[in-house]
């Protein structure tokens, strides 16, 4: 487009690009290629997972159900209406409604922050249970294999771990967009930030829901 | 402005009840898993999963308004996925097949 390189440049339409819809296309590719690259990272994590788990069933099954199931389920419930409350958002963009882009995210951040707080929670719980790895009174109650136990607790760990570092994370992405919304920046015509923030903090939204079933819900059947 | 970017506006309805199926999904995955189902309990809790993510991803992360070529990365990305653990666990498998007294 000729007449396109004589106007000029703006958020929605850089020179490099020849339209708004081009731009907005690749930054959704882009974030999509950043976000498999993840999917390999927890991959790698989720493999490990499987192949103790299956060398270690039983054991697996006693420590996943020393954690606590209701907490669980309900720190998934906050993160899906997180993710409910950041796609309301990415909508406010596309209308173009400031105010109410900020209302949900400030919304979203919240959700967020209670579920780190309950994940501090719960390994506060685990440390006073002794049932964190590393720890010199390190027991689990119901099995005479401690050191599966500990794999077990080791997985649950840096699983969860790497999984509330994203949350923290993704606390300052929307910290930051919101920031840049309340300055004015975003319209309908240009609102791909928050966009692209939502596809993480949905990414990380389903990493926990692979994470809360092979976690928490191992064996729970079973009488302990 | 000249051309508008976001062709696919969702109700919010959509939402709303894209965000009840996966809230009553996350209550059915939690129960199911009281009931003994042998070596079923992880296959469940594996397909409920599936079904949140997809629900997630097509809905929420607007996966199925995206371009084709996204779709396809998207895809492939989860063909690595299944490339990394299932080699993974084949390699694991067959280590004692293998070996001298074998």
């Amino acid at each position: 487009m000729e007449d396109s390189h004589a106007q000029a440049e703006t958020l929605a339409l850089r020179e490099q690009f020849d339209t708004e819809a081009q731009q907005k296309d690749a930054s959704t590719l882009g974030m999509w290629i950043f976000l498999i690259t993840e999917i390999m990272f927890f991959g790698g994590m989720f493999a490990a997972y499987t192949i103790y788990r299956s060398a270690y069933p039983t054991v697996f099954g006693v420590a996943s159900s020393s954690l606590n199931v209701t907490i669980g389920a309900i720190n998934t419930c906050v993160l899906l209406l997180s993710s409910f409350t950041m796609v309301m958002a990415v909508r406010a963009g596309q209308l173009g409604q400031r105010n109410m882009i900020i209302f949900f995210l400030i919304i979203t951040l919240i959700f967020g922050c209670v579920f780190l707080g309950v994940k501090a929670y719960e390994w506060t719980e685990k440390y006073e249970e002794h049932h964190m790895p590393g720890q010199i009174a390190f027991h689990l109650d119901g099995t005479p294999l401690q050191g599966p136990a500990k794999l077990f607790f080791s997985l649950y760990f840096a699983m969860t771990g790497l999984h509330a570092l994203h949350m923290v994370v993704g606390v300052g992405i929307l910290t930051f967009i919101i920031l840049e919304t309340k300055n004015g920046k975003y319209s309908a015509d240009y609102y791909t930030p928050i966009d692209i923030a939502g596809l993480y903090w949905h990414f990380v939204d389903i990493v926990w829901i692979f994470l809360f079933p092979l976690l928490y819900l191992i064996d729970r059947h079973l009488p302990k | 402005m000249s051309q508008h970017v976001h062709e696919h506006i969702d109700s919010v309805g959509t939402y709303v009840g894209i965000l009840v199926l996966l809230l009553i999904a996350t209550v059915a995955t939690t129960l199911v898993s009281f009931i003994d189902l042998g070596n079923f309990s992880v296959v469940a809790a594996l397909a409920i999963a599936v079904c949140k993510m997809l629900l997630v991803a097509l809905f929420f992360m607007h996966v199925r308004h995206s371009t084709k070529l996204t779709k396809l990365v998207i895809v492939g990305g989860l063909m690595w996925l299944a490339i990394l653990l299932l080699l993974t666990l084949t390699d694991f498998a067959t280590r004692g097949w293998t070996g001298p007294g074998r």
